[in-house]
């Protein structure tokens, strides 16, 4: 256990090491420990690297990470709860639709919609990435099995009794019992919409559109051209803080969302 | 998977008396309601772009002249689908990930179980903070630790390869033998904890007498996993298999991010990296076929494993 432990650490101890070292002490010293300390040079650099460009990438992943997931998630829920809640010609038929999604992978999708996009000239705009990032079937999956699980029939039998409208039922009654649930789909699809690499390379030509994943990739690429790895690294390391920072802090959901998703 | 129907106990529309046919159709419209933000964009996102790569992938674009002239696009017929089975490099790139996935999917499932199994185990000690350590890669986007692994591999900064200098041997991971096997490394690497703690978290929800009564009856406690723990969390293995199926087919973040540092990542190494070269030199009917090959392939797998272990389910 903890030999597996070093093989998951030590990547990214270099990681951090190597951040905080400038490109002359980076090809001589070893690789596992400080040496002279450089990080916050290092960090300054990354911010002016190409006139700052660094800080409109991680704004750029955060705007489609956040608003993506957001409405996602409301989108997963209302579709959710309408397959498990309702009854209707057709339910197990659009399930099991929406499940065969769910095994096609993402990445399969991204190359036909470039080609649809550039016909409707939606390349090279914020919509281009937004908009397909925000339809999850897996979420669907998941708020199905949380709505089931967890919102009672005679909850919404009372509710009805007392002269509710649907949609108000399913804003007051059933969102906050499902929420704990929600959590979990905001993080999913937060995680791989900020990951996403293929589909924001497809669909963006300026680097002021671009989210962190891509434009970091360029920097890796530019190594040759004068970019230096300190500054990719540096970049690569400060990128990924606010995740591990979110991750540590909301494990709990983690671990209560695929619990749900494998008995079944 | 989802074999339950929540909800089955409502009145079906249409049967007794009228006002619970009534009911019946206002279940109706509001489902509908609900449903059609996430359909309209469903049907947008996902299955247009699957009839319009079909669609495209039966057309061929011919260029007049030297591609200056004006362009027609003829019927083509199966003609794109006879050109892919007769691409030697994109079938030479849909074995190189099958003989990755055959090795890299067992090796990867066999340790997140083992430590999995280990956690469980009452003599585990500082659970919490290995399993978040565990998890820890699944955070990394899979482009960074992309990057991070293309510097941890580079000759001339890597750690490893100076370690290894010094007990006198000169490896290069990016080698062409070592290639393949590196890019495996930064799979595992990333997804292990992940697939762990789903196996983990469904070895919690295995009820304590189980295990107790295996325990009294004077199993072992490799038995007690062996016969218990493991059948227990077969449901998790599965689900797990399918997503490292559909998580190896879609290989591209790691060979795109190598191929600028290794020469012998060639720009279609993998299956989605050739459709991606089709696409760049515009021969966009043909990289739509290439893209249908590949999601027809994937989901026939991972639909057949699911199948598969459905029906060897029955008779267990």
């Amino acid at each position: 256990m903890a030999l597996f432990a070093l093989y998951t650490l030590i990547p990214v101890w270099w990681l951090l090491v190597t951040a905080t070292k400038n490109s002359g002490y980076l090809f001589t010293t070893n690789g596992l420990w400080f040496s002279h300390f450089d990080l916050w040079t290092n960090i300054r650099d990354v911010f002016q690297e190409q006139d700052g460009i660094f800080a409109r990438w991680l704004l750029n992943s955060a705007l489609y990470s956040i608003g993506g997931a957001a409405v996602s998630t409301t989108l997963s829920a209302m579709a959710g709860y309408a397959l498990s809640k309702y009854a209707f010609r057709g339910r197990d038929l659009t399930f099991n639709v929406i499940l065969g999604a769910v095994l096609i992978p993402d990445v399969m999708f991204a190359l036909p919609l470039y080609l649809m996009f550039s016909q409707v000239h939606l390349v090279n705009t914020y919509w281009a990435v937004f908009l397909p990032s925000v339809v999850s079937p897996f979420g669907v999956y998941l708020s199905r099995i949380y709505a089931g699980a967890s919102v009672p029939d005679e909850l919404l039998e009372a509710a009805r009794l007392d002269g509710a409208g649907e949609a108000r039922i399913f804003w007051r009654v059933a969102m906050p019992i499902m929420s704990p649930a929600l959590v979990t789909i905001f993080l999913f699809q937060f995680v791989s919409i900020w990951n996403n690499y293929l589909l924001p390379l497809l669909m963006l030509n300026s680097d002021e559109l671009q989210p962190v994943t891509v434009g970091l990739a360029n920097w890796r690429e530019g190594v040759n051209q004068g970019i230096p790895y300190n500054v990719t690294i540096t970049g690569a390391f400060l990128s990924v803080i606010p995740l591990i920072v979110a991750f540590l802090v909301l494990q709990r959901f983690w671990r209560s969302g695929l619990a749900a998703g494998s008995v079944k | 998977m989802a074999t339950d129907t929540p909800g089955a106990e409502f009145a079906r529309p249409g049967a007794g008396s009228t006002a619970q046919r009534a009911a019946g159709r206002r279940h109706t419209r509001s489902a509908v309601l609900f449903l059609a933000p996430f359909g309209l964009l469903f049907t947008a996102m996902l299955l247009a772009p699957i009839c319009y790569a079909v669609y495209q992938s039966f057309f061929r674009t011919n260029r007049s002249g030297l591609g200056l002239g004006p362009s027609t696009t003829v019927f083509a017929g199966l003609d794109n689908y006879v050109t892919a089975l007769h691409d030697s490099r994109f079938m030479s790139s849909f074995l190189r990930v099958f003989t990755l996935g055959i090795v890299q999917v067992p090796v990867m499932l066999g340790m997140a179980l083992l430590l999995a199994l280990l956690l469980d185990s009452r003599a585990a000690v500082f659970k919490k903070a290995f399993r978040q350590i565990y998890f820890m890669p699944y955070a990394l986007p899979g482009v960074i630790a992309a990057i991070m692994w293309s510097f941890l591999y580079a000759p001339s900064v890597s750690p490893f390869t100076a370690v290894l200098r010094h007990v006198g041997l000169e490896v290069n991971f990016l080698s062409d033998h070592l290639v393949l096997a590196s890019i495996g490394n930064m799979m595992t690497w990333a997804w292990t904890g992940f697939n762990m703690l789903i196996i983990y978290s469904a070895l919690q929800a295995i009820p304590g007498e189980l295990t107790e009564a295996a325990v009294m009856d004077g199993c072992s406690g490799w038995r007690v996993a062996w016969h218990v723990k493991i059948p227990a969390v077969r449901p998790a293995l599965i689900l797990t298999t399918v997503f490292s199926i559909i998580g190896t087919a879609q290989l591209f973040n790691e060979p795109a991010v190598l191929s600028q540092v290794a020469p012998t990542v060639s720009p279609t190494y993998t299956p989605i990296l050739a459709t991606q070269q089709s696409a760049d030199v515009n021969n966009y009917n043909y990289a739509a076929t290439q893209s249908v090959i590949l999601a027809l392939l994937t989901f026939v797998l991972s639909f057949g494993f699911l199948k598969f272990t459905q029906r060897k389910g029955t008779f267990a």
